[in-house]
């Protein structure tokens, strides 16, 4: 587990992982710095280094910077997060203030 | 403490932005509120997402405003395969860009919530939408799609926050909503400050789907607050608006002819009014097709171009039919002066039948319809509502100068009966009424004019014969016993002629007598003349003679005294020769 830089509209790094592939994709939708957004971030952010243990690769992106993706994406609520791994793609809307719930739908898997 | 004044703030006339949709822009007096969010709703099917994409397609076409449709139900392929049965266009105008579909799949966000949210990529998606083709139009279909599954509170915040966003972007807004179908209730949407708001509705009455729309609310403008129809076709929406002021009718002085030489002779000798509402009546049989075709005939002989409506026979057998009395129009139907809509009235309301004969007449431009006959859509449907109905086709026929003929089934006996056919004549301008006259176990048509208006019309009843050359009048004779026609008249005709011939002869009897008098006395004349001559000749001749007597007594007289005075003269000659 190590730290990551948090850097405003840009994707993150690989995260090492375990067999050569992240158990947990994750994508974080957010619009630059409301205070929804703000928030979304800093829990997942604890949740992933509370939970994941590395296991994760955290994409946050910006739609008011790309919003090409939110497009493609079908993004209407703000935030959201797709959970692109492990299958069955599924989203969380909301700041993710909700700990329990995230994790009941991560732990799912 | 001085009261509170408020200041008077001049109301601002609101500013339309036109649609484009046939008939709405007459009823909204200009259109919807430009810049201004419109909420349409209404029941499911009812035409919604039809007419909202009818707004940015004529946007488009007419106005070349590029529009953006935000669907939230149906998919960008979905909509443009629907919509292929409207002559849109759409795949050309996406593809020039001035129309820009995009689908927001709002189901992918229902189900799992953690925390706060909002709507935020909505308003991203937006934004970027009208960027990419600069729009001036925008839909949103349809707003109900967003409840569910998502936080009403957070919605109605939202959906707030997206009308004041709406009117910051200086776009014409048109927002679908399906009412009383789930979350959305008309309640619920009434909080959500719309400048207008639309209502449209489908219903079943008669067994025919009936469609109607209506404007709940426009803020700053004035407008009509009634029910209007509208049809669906290939052309998309068609409103039939109700022309609520007698628009000033462009009039004509100028007369045509009925056809039928005789009838226009009881026209003040010249016809009909150009633009005039003519209604031919009378109960079944009584020739009413017949007149309407006359009508028809002479009209198209000069090039001019009719439409008949024909709602109990088939164009074909009216042909056939008119045919057998010298009227043959089907070359005109060949040369496109005469068109045929016949239809059944009870596939469709009446307004409907009116709404697509008014588009014909806009494709075709006529300047002579028919309606024959007018009684049988009036079958279909609430009397007093068609009436209405009517009395709108008629304004609108007479603001384009059409002169029209319709014929029904109604006599003043059924006006009795049934007061509502009062009014319809009470529409035109000129009232035929076609009677039998039943008579000596005979039944024989006669003719005449109720009322004309503007016009000095004749007031007698003639009768009118069907033949294989067509439609004449002849003039009826009135006896002491009343109008006579057919056999009767024949009989009274007969008598008469005899009357006339007895007393014809009776005449020319005593003008023989007289002549034979006047020969008589000029034979009288001639011998009394006779004597008289002879009786001067012989008078003359005494006097003749009496004459010759004196003058020879006198000639005698001179000469004796010649030879007197000889003797005189000799016997000195002789006394001085004695000398």
């Amino acid at each position: 587990m190590s730290a990551f830089k948090k850097q405003q509209g840009g994707k993150y790094p690989v995260e090492p992982v375990k067999n050569g592939k992240p158990e947990y994709i994750l994508r974080l939708f957010v619009s630059g710095i409301l205070q929804n957004s703000v928030n979304a971030i800093k829990n997942i952010n604890q949740i992933c280094e509370q939970y994941l243990k590395g296991n994760y690769k955290l994409e946050i992106i910006d739609i008011y910077q790309q919003p090409d993706l939110a497009v493609s994406e079908q993004i209407i609520v703000i935030p959201v997060m797709i959970i692109k791994h492990p299958l069955p793609e599924r989203r969380i809307i909301g700041d993710l203030s909700d700990v329990e719930k995230v994790l009941e739908i991560l732990n799912c898997k | 403490m001085l009261p509170n004044t408020k200041k008077m703030v001049p109301a601002l006339k609101l500013i339309k932005v036109e649609t484009g949709i046939n008939g709405f822009d007459e009823i909204t007096d200009g259109g919807l509120p430009k810049n201004r969010p419109t909420i349409l709703c209404g029941n499911t099917g009812c035409g919604k997402t039809v007419m909202s994409m009818e707004f940015l397609v004529k946007g488009a076409v007419k106005f070349k405003e590029p529009g953006v449709f935000m669907s939230f139900e149906e998919t960008k392929d979905e909509l443009v395969t629907n919509m292929e049965s409207l002559h849109f266009g759409l795949e050309n105008l996406i593809k020039k860009k001035y129309i820009y579909i995009e689908y927001a799949e709002i189901n992918k966000d229902q189900g799992i919530e953690s925390g706060k949210y909002d709507l935020e990529g909505l308003f991203v998606r937006l934004q970027n939408a009208i960027d990419r083709i600069g729009a001036k139009r925008i839909v949103l279909d349809s707003l109900d799609a967003l409840f569910y599954g998502l936080n009403s509170k957070v919605l109605r915040q939202e959906i707030k926050r997206l009308f004041k966003w709406l009117k910051e972007k200086k776009i014409t807004a048109l927002i679908t909503a399906e009412i009383d179908n789930g979350l959305l209730t008309k309640s619920v949407l009434g909080q959500y400050t719309a400048d207008c708001v639309i209502e449209m509705d489908k219903r079943i009455f008669n067994q025919t789907t009936t469609r109607r729309l209506r404007i709940v609310k426009m803020r700053g403008s004035d407008h009509g607050i009634n029910e209007y129809p509208f049809i669906i076709d290939s052309s998309g929406l068609s409103v039939l608006p109700l022309i609520s002021q007698l628009k000033s009718q462009r009039l004509s002085d100028s007369r045509i002819t009925s056809g039928i030489k005789d009838l226009d002779g009881m026209l003040d000798g010249k016809g009909f009014f150009q633009g005039s509402s003519i209604l031919v009546s009378g109960s079944a049989g009584t020739g009413k097709t017949s007149i309407a075709i006359s009508l028809i005939h002479a009209t198209c002989k000069k090039k001019i171009r009719c439409l008949y409506c024909a709602f109990e026979e088939s164009s074909s057998q009216i042909t056939r039919n008119m045919r057998s009395i010298g009227l043959n129009i089907e070359p005109y139907v060949k040369s496109g002066s005469l068109r045929f809509y016949s239809s059944r009235p009870t596939l469709q309301n009446f307004e409907l039948h009116l709404i697509s004969i008014k588009k014909i007449i806009q494709e075709l431009r006529p300047e002579i319809i028919v309606l024959d006959p007018v009684t049988n859509l009036m079958s279909e449907g609430i009397n007093s509502e068609i009436r209405q109905m009517l009395a709108r086709f008629v304004d609108f026929l007479k603001g384009e100068n059409i002169t029209t003929l319709f014929t029904a089934a109604i006599t003043l006996e059924t006006i009795k009966s049934n007061p509502s056919d009062e009014g319809i004549s009470a529409m035109m301008d000129t009232w035929i009424l076609v009677r039998d006259i039943e008579q000596n176990g005979e039944r024989n048509r006669g003719i005449y004019v109720l009322k004309s208006r503007g016009m000095n019309h004749s007031t007698q009843v003639r009768e009118f014969l069907i033949t294989d050359k067509g439609i004449s009048l002849l003039p009826t004779y009135i006896s002491p016993d009343g109008i006579l026609t057919g056999s009767a008249k024949l009989e009274y005709t007969l008598k008469d002629e005899i009357q006339n011939t007895l007393r014809n002869n009776r005449m020319k009897h005593k003008e023989n007598e007289m002549e034979r008098k006047r020969k008589i006395l000029e034979g009288d004349i001639a011998r009394l003349k006779a004597d008289f001559e002879s009786e001067l000749t012989v008078l003359n001749q005494a006097k003749t003679e009496n004459d010759l007597k004196e003058e020879k007594k006198e000639e005698n007289k001179i000469e004796i005294s010649g030879l007197r005075n000889n003797l005189k003269s000799s016997s000195e000659k002789s006394k001085n020769k004695n000398k």
